[in-house]
């Protein structure tokens, strides 16, 4: 009994990983901008592709052994899907927040901008499936009954990591500063000397980077690739980071692992068919209650 | 007198033709599926226009409530009146089905309706980005239901609105299903035209400018949110009620959140706030989707990097928040539709 409530638990942690990750890259760049980047779901899908492609050169082209591949892997695949994310930021919402559009239409430019990176994909590769190299070698531990690898304690690590060094980063130092300070009045802060797109850039530099650390750690994980991984896990992280309270790390971090928890718990209870119903309408019930998210700050409308 | 019924006539002449049309079936059936699709989509972006233009919130679930209209319409359809494997023999006399048709359609806007209270109790206190998610959730969860709901179907979809149609064809011989999309479409084109310039509608766009003064202006913002919501969503049930006889199959993945995305591309396209617009949008996006067709895949690289091209140089969209009428004024002198 302990023990299937502590294999459970760990399942629930590692799938709660993905989310986290995955809802941090929403929340920053929502803290900033206000803006739902609804293509980080695909930045996640195409940094797995990129994970996929790195680990295959240097598996089989270069030759180097797993894990010196693997520590390589990290951070090409993150500074490349960083590219991707800040490229859209370049190309697709700067123009538009410059003429100072309704901040809807960047979000409908931000869902075009995810189905091209999807279907380019899709275009480009073919619809078939890559199976993606294994990199290190899994150990399989067994502790009175509770089933765990290496991989997923990694997984878990690395979101607890992430979540650590983000909070540090907006919490202590000047470009975390400057990333509350945009967040809480747009048009001050460039009087102050504080240069707008650059903190802007940063912000997607570290929501995609991420991503693509997600898309790495969730390719090693579940090794099948295909163009429309990220749509899904996309959407359900951004609800995992509203129901946590958007804008905020603590909030996206702790709403990733409770969407985890709740999908692994309903399988472990009821047909796995159940799982979509019952976690949306769990998180629909705290957005009744607490209309702002669980860290959330209501703010006063002021006429 | 003609500018008073110029609309009128016009838009009989154009049932007309259409009935006509595939009466003699002058134009293949492709071409009248797509218009049909063109019916259905405005329904859908003059609806969702209500929630996402008028009212200024962000609702993506639209296919939702088109996923329960659909349902509901096509099972209560081949329930009475046509022999299906889980029902058994229709309960009524299938020479009926012609004059049952409309209700059945409106029956499955009415449970839309219902169901969009789901999305309209919580928007009472949740407003923004969390309305937004209150909505994909719903449409979620109401797949989801769908999904489970093994009698009719489950995910394996429901089938049989076919025979309904063909029986209505016994009866009279005409082309029903195109007749009672464009019927449809232009009742749900009047009922929201009506609807956005009555009292209501002010209170919708009051609602839109600023809800706390709107309240404080004496505007009952929760029973103006609640109508508002299950007008938009009991229409989109009314559209899927219609897309289901179309295809004449409905399975719950063909109302996922693609779907929705779809319809509010339809919505933005065409401007927020402007009836006329969307009405406008809806017949270009069919039209885009079929003719880009034997690009296959990258249609759908091509149509996204549109919308994006358009966004970047006409953020508002085709019409902006204007009708018709108030961007070509000399229109006004033709027509009057209220």
């Amino acid at each position: 009994m302990l023990a299937n409530i502590l294999q459970n638990l760990i399942n629930a942690l590692q799938w709660g990983s993905f989310y986290a990750l995955i809802a941090l890259g929403y929340t920053l760049v929502y803290g900033v901008l206000t803006l739902i980047n609804f293509a980080h779901g695909d930045v996640f899908m195409v940094g797995a592709y990129i994970a996929f492609f790195v680990a295959t050169f240097l598996l089989t082209t270069i030759g180097l052994p797993g894990w010196a591949a693997l520590a390589l892997t990290i951070p090409l695949t993150m500074i490349l899907t960083s590219v991707v994310g800040v490229t859209l930021e370049r190309v697709a919402y700067r123009p538009l927040r410059r003429k100072g559009a309704n901040r809807l239409y960047v979000v409908i430019t931000a869902l075009m901008c995810g189905l091209i990176l999807e279907h380019a994909n899709l275009a480009i590769l073919g619809a078939s499936r890559k199976a993606f190299p294994p990199l290190i070698q899994e150990t399989v531990y067994n502790v009175g009954g509770v089933v765990f690898t290496n991989l997923k304690l990694g997984v878990i690590f690395t979101a607890i990591l992430t979540f650590l060094f983000l909070h540090w980063v907006v919490t202590k130092t000047r470009v975390g500063m400057a990333m509350r300070a945009i967040s809480y009045d747009k048009f001050a802060v460039p009087l102050m000397g504080i240069p707008l797109d650059h903190i802007i850039v940063v912000t997607f530099v570290l929501g995609s980077g991420f991503a693509g650390l997600a898309g790495l750690l969730f390719a090693m994980s579940y090794p099948v690739l295909e163009p429309y991984m990220g749509a899904l896990i996309g959407w359900k992280a951004f609800i995992a980071a509203v129901v946590g309270g958007i804008g905020d790390i603590r909030g996206a971090f702790l709403g990733g692992f409770l969407l985890g928890a709740v999908e692994i718990l309903v399988v472990a209870v009821f047909p796995s068919s159940y799982r979509d119903l019952f976690a949306f309408s769990v998180l629909l019930i705290i957005l009744v209650f607490k209309p702002t998210g669980l860290f959330g700050i209501a703010k006063t409308t002021k006429i | 007198m003609l500018r008073r019924y110029s609309v009128h006539i016009l838009l009989i002449l154009a049932g007309g033709v259409l009935t006509y049309l595939a009466y003699e079936e002058l134009v293949s059936l492709y071409i009248l599926s797509v218009l049909m699709f063109m019916g259905v989509n405005v329904i859908l972006s003059a609806s969702l226009n209500l929630v996402n233009g008028y009212m200024g919130e962000f609702s993506c679930g639209h296919a939702g409530f088109m996923c329960v209209g659909a349902y509901v319409s096509s099972v209560l359809g081949v329930f009475l009146f046509a022999k299906d494997k889980v029902f058994g023999a229709p309960l009524l006399d299938p020479s009926l089905a012609l004059y049952a048709f409309p209700f059945i359609i409106l029956a499955g806007g009415v449970a839309a309706a219902v169901a969009g209270l789901l999305v309209a109790i919580p928007s009472y206190k949740t407003r923004g980005d969390y309305l937004a998610i209150i909505t994909i959730a719903a449409n979620y969860i109401i797949i989801s239901i769908i999904q489970n709901l093994g009698i009719i179907g489950g995910s394996r979809g429901f089938m049989g609105m076919k025979s309904v149609i063909s029986s209505m064809e016994d009866v009279v011989d005409l082309p029903w299903m195109p007749i009672w999309v464009f019927i449809f479409t232009v009742f749900t084109v009047w009922v929201l035209r009506r609807y956005v310039s009555s009292t209501f509608g002010k209170g919708v766009s009051a609602i839109c400018q600023d809800e706390v003064a709107a309240e404080i202006m004496s505007v009952n913002t929760n029973k103006i949110k609640t109508i508002s919501f299950m007008v938009s969503s009991g229409l989109a049930g009314v559209g899927g009620g219609l897309f289901a006889y179309v295809i004449g199959y409905v399975n719950p993945g063909s109302f996922n959140i693609l779907k929705s995305t779809e319809v509010l591309v339809m919505v933005y396209l065409g401007g927020m706030g402007s009836l006329s617009g969307s009405v406008l949008s809806a017949v270009l996006f069919t039209v885009l989707l079929e003719a880009l067709r034997p690009l296959q895949i990258i249609k759908w690289i091509v149509i996204p990097l549109l919308l994006v091209i358009l966004m970047q140089f006409r953020p508002e969209g085709i019409m902006g928040n204007k009708e018709l009428g108030d961007v070509f004024p000399w229109l006004k002198k033709f027509y009057k539709f209220k």
